[in-house]
């Protein structure tokens, strides 16, 4: 089983989770988007760590998921204020800096 | 102390004077002010005295000193030095502007004392005759031509003194852009002499001149002409002398230093000064003659039918100074310089009496309405007369043995330049016949109001301010001109000048009477002896015969004044009638206003509203605005890459991630 | 063995992967994902790295996921419109999107890294068991393990605050 393989799918994951970003605006669809980006670039770690022979790569990719699991947190705490404000729940509206 | 030394103090004096009153206009009583100005220029004089006894202390030979106090500028083959020249020429000039100078600040003393401008114009009188003073005894062309600004500056600030008046200050304008286009031939002139000669310094310049230059060729030709220009325009002769008449909108005092005395004789001083010059270029020398006898005559013209009296005396001191032109253009420069002196002394007093009648008068001007001043004001008329007299060229004044003298050299000269001494004599006779008919005008008969008001009362006649040109009142709450008016008989400064001035243009042609004592001429020496046309000397005969014919004719001009405006008042009006063109064309100033305005001010005018609505509106305004737009639009452009979208954000971030992967995957395969 | 496993799990992440951008719903969204991530998971597995597949599951599938259903619960799974305010958008995202995944693609397969064409090196036993992470992260990672605590404390703190009912702002 050659690397090759695991990386070239990290790659198409990571366009799809760039081209979700572009395509969708629904900010919770977005952040989903954000997930796949991560998860591709932790394959890409993890099969890196597996063909170098140390688990560095694994101690990066946990690191990253535990950055991760931030960022979603105060995402998702975003929308819940946004939501609260009765404001609507697309990024395209969203565009304006209000006080 | 050195002659220079002393120079230099003259020259520190009236600076120095100037500064005090100008910066301490708030601080100084107006008394203290006037005093302290004319002190200052009482003190140049002394200073002048005190150099030209240092100078008689030298042998002739050896009496020429330049000084400098630092260098102007020392680079790329130039060596400008703040310098001075002292020579019997300068020491002469010194004394002649520093003395008539001083009796005219004693006579503005008393004549501006109810001017709120007091102080001002003291300032500027100081500063005018610094100017003046440095002019004269520059060593270096550098140094005259700054003089020589100063001097415009200064009449242009004094000319324009009442500034509220319109008239004023347009004349002010007027006569600073006539001096503007002196001054760029002076410029002009001193750049070619640069160029020729590689110095600025009178020395070297007067030394190397006729070793570089043959006679008549077209380089130093070029050079005169240039400074004949800027001396016309200082001098106001021909075509350049439009500026004088409209320059009488000064006060009095200021029509009689500046445009009688000191500032239009500055062009005479320059062709003596430069008579090295003048001499290698014989037609320049010939044009500046020629103008200067056709400016007497026509200025002597003009004279004849003005009505207002400072006009008639400013085109007086136009045509005298056709005289000294016309002297030292053919030689004559001892002679040209004594009339320079002479003239001041009696064109200054014949200001000053004009002034003493015009306050008489509330500033009305108009000699049509003037009469019978001899009863009301004795003095001012007593001294009046002087001054015609010596205009006059009456047998024993000085302007009688000045003026004489120039004629007589120009017959010595002989041949074409006889031209001159028959033309001077018609401009002498009318010289007599003009200065009389104003005595014979303004002096005797019966009183005018103002006249019979001063002879009842004592008091000086007021009305409500006027304009003496426009006859529209003026506002002069401002404080100038005063409310009251300051005539010689009520004010002590005013009449201890007149009378010095009325003694020397009486008795001052003593001095060079021809076969007795040459002061002047033996005193001026030095300075011309290289020249050729310095040793051609009128015989004693040629001498007698021309004071002789001199007085003659002055005789016959005062006769036919009285015929005409005593005798037979009636004689004038029919004149007028039957050589009607001919007046009308002396009373429109022969028309050169209107010729300078159709020849230049128009042109110029159309010049300058082409440039706007073209040149203006399309070139630079389409330039400058066509730039606004070409940034107006790229920022467009470039404002819609900010939309507000975040996705649209991405998608640059994405695009751009892309394009850089691209760049690097195609540089290293 | 090994290929076939790989791709069926390669599948089962690619289809939640477009099932994630393609869904309307959001709540199908969500759903998609965690099928992608359980997928993931078993790839981790193909690649013998047991403790970050289980980490996998259980935090990412198992905490984050059930966080995301929460709040779309929560908040409700609107459509989208159907009309691109952004001109252009449609277009050129897809396109980026694949010359992204070529890029990527070419810098891997035509790198010479060599060692990407051959099996991996050999592992012993233990390799990515809990025991060989633990010690990495407590030897080698020592800061890095108490930074990202921190920071997980941090956004504690701000989801707290973020999610607040802040009286006097309500009423704006």
């Amino acid at each position: 089983m050659n690397t090759e393989w695991f990386v070239v799918l990290s790659a198409l994951l990571f366009s799809t989770g760039a081209l979700g970003i572009l395509l969708r605006r629904s900010p919770m669809v977005i952040l989903l988007c954000l997930e796949l980006m991560l998860n591709a670039g932790n394959l890409a770690l993890v099969a890196f760590s597996r063909m170098v022979g140390n688990g560095q790569g694994q101690v990066f990719a946990v690191i990253v998921m535990v950055i991760a699991a931030c960022e979603v947190v105060v995402g998702l705490g975003l929308i819940v204020a946004i939501f609260r404000r009765r404001l609507p729940l697309d990024v395209d509206d969203l565009r304006e800096l209000r006080g | 102390m050195s002659a220079t030394a002393w120079a230099w103090l003259v020259l520190l004096f009236p600076l120095l004077g100037s500064i005090v009153i100008g910066l301490g206009y708030r601080a100084l009583p107006q008394k203290v002010a006037g005093a302290i100005g004319t002190i200052a220029i009482g003190l140049a004089f002394a200073c002048g005295v005190a150099a030209l006894l240092s100078l008689l202390g030298d042998e002739p030979e050896a009496r020429h000193h330049a000084s400098s106090l630092w260098d102007y500028a020392s680079v790329a083959g130039l060596d400008i030095k703040l310098g001075i020249f002292v020579d019997p020429l300068s020491i002469f000039m010194v004394l002649v502007v520093s003395g008539v100078s001083t009796l005219i600040h004693l006579y503005s003393y008393g004549y501006m004392q109810s001017d709120e401008g007091y102080h001002r114009f003291f300032s500027y009188l100081n500063f005018f005759v610094f100017s003046m003073l440095l002019l004269v005894l520059a060593g270096n062309f550098v140094l005259l031509i700054v003089g020589w600004a100063f001097v415009g500056f200064a009449s242009y600030a004094l000319i324009s003194f009442w500034y509220r008046r319109e008239t004023a200050t347009r004349a002010g304008m007027k006569a600073f852009v006539i001096n503007v286009v002196g001054d760029i031939g002076l410029v002009l002139a001193a750049f070619l002499i640069f160029r020729e000669l590689g110095s600025f310094d009178y020395g070297t310049v007067f030394e190397k001149a006729p070793e570089v230059f043959t006679t008549n060729e077209w380089t130093i030709t070029a050079i005169c002409l240039l400074l004949l220009v800027g001396a016309f325009a200082k001098s106001a002769q021909l075509p350049l002398h439009t500026w004088l008449p409209d320059a009488m909108e000064g006060p009095t005092p200021v029509s009689s230093l500046i445009h009688a005395a000191t500032m239009v004789t500055a062009g005479v001083y320059l062709i003596a000064r430069t008579h090295v010059l003048f001499e290698l270029a014989p037609t320049a020398a010939d044009i500046a003659a020629f103008t200067g006898l056709a400016t007497l005559l026509v200025a002597a013209t003009m004279a004849l039918v003005m009505t207002d009296l400072k006009r008639a005396i400013a085109y007086s001191t136009m045509s005298q100074i056709g005289y000294m032109i016309m002297g030292v253009s053919i030689g004559a420069y001892s002679a040209g310089m004594f009339h320079l002196m002479t003239h001041a002394f009696f064109k200054a007093l014949l200001f000053m009496a004009a002034g003493s009648i015009i306050a008489a008068m509330a500033n009305d001007q108009n000699i049509d309405r003037m009469s019978g001043f001899g009863k009301a004001m004795r003095f001012t008329s007593i001294t009046f007369v002087c001054g015609a007299l010596a205009l006059a060229a009456f047998p024993g004044t000085s302007g009688f043995f000045s003026k004489d003298e120039i004629l007589a050299f120009a017959e010595a000269r002989g041949g074409m330049y006889l031209i001159f001494t028959v033309l001077g004599y018609v401009g002498a006779l009318m010289t007599a016949v003009y200065s009389f008919r104003l005595v014979f005008r303004v002096l005797p008969g019966r009183p005018c109001a103002e006249a019979q008001e001063l002879i009842d009362t004592g008091h000086v006649a007021h009305e409500t301010p006027k304009n003496p040109a426009t006859g529209e009142p003026e506002d002069t709450d401002v404080g100038f001109p005063g409310p009251e008016h300051h005539i010689a008989e009520q004010s002590a400064p005013m009449r201890v000048a007149m009378g010095a001035l009325a003694f020397g243009a009486l008795f001052a042609g003593l001095i060079q009477i021809p076969g007795v004592d040459d002061v002047v001429t033996g005193f001026l020496d030095p300075v011309f002896e290289g020249s050729p046309l310095a040793r051609i000397e009128p015989s004693l005969g040629q001498d007698y015969v021309g004071l002789g014919i001199g007085g003659l004719i002055a005789l016959l001009g005062i006769g036919i004044a009285y015929v005409l405006y005593i005798a037979r008042p009636e004689l004038p009006h029919r004149l007028e009638t039957r050589l009607r063109p001919l007046h009308t064309l002396f009373a429109n100033k022969w028309y050169f206003d209107e010729a300078i305005d159709f020849l230049v001010v128009r042109p110029a005018l159309a010049i300058g509203r082409f440039a706007n609505r073209v040149f203006e509106r399309f070139v630079v305004d389409g330039l400058v605005s066509g730039t606004e737009g070409g940034v107006r639009g790229a920022g467009g452009v470039v404002r819609a890459v900010q939309n507000g979208f975040v996705r649209s954000y991405a998608l640059l971030l994405i695009a751009g991630f892309a394009g850089l992967a691209l760049y690097f995957l195609l540089s290293s395969s | 063995m090994e290929e076939v496993l790989f791709f069926l799990a390669a599948i089962g992440a690619l289809g939640g992967a477009f099932g994630v951008i393609a869904m309307r719903n959001p709540f199908y969204s969500v759903l998609a994902l965690i099928v992608h991530l359980f997928s993931l998971a078993a790839l981790f597995l193909l690649l013998t790295s047991a403790f970050v597949a289980a980490a996998q599951v259980v935090v990412y599938a198992g905490a984050v996921m059930v966080l995301y259903v929460f709040v779309v619960a929560y908040v409700g799974g609107g459509g989208e419109s159907a009309w691109e305010p952004i001109p252009g958008q449609r277009f050129l995202a897809p396109l980026l999107g694949i010359a992204l995944f070529v890029e990527l693609s070419v810098a891997v397969l035509s790198s010479s890294l060599l060692a990407l064409g051959e099996d991996g090196a050999d592992v012993k036993a233990g390799f990515g068991n809990p025991a060989a992470i633990g010690r990495l992260l407590l030897e080698k990672f020592l800061v890095p393990f108490e930074a990202s605590s921190i920071l997980l404390l941090l956004a504690a703190v701000g989801a707290i605050v973020l999610a607040s009912n802040r009286r006097r702002e309500e009423s704006a």
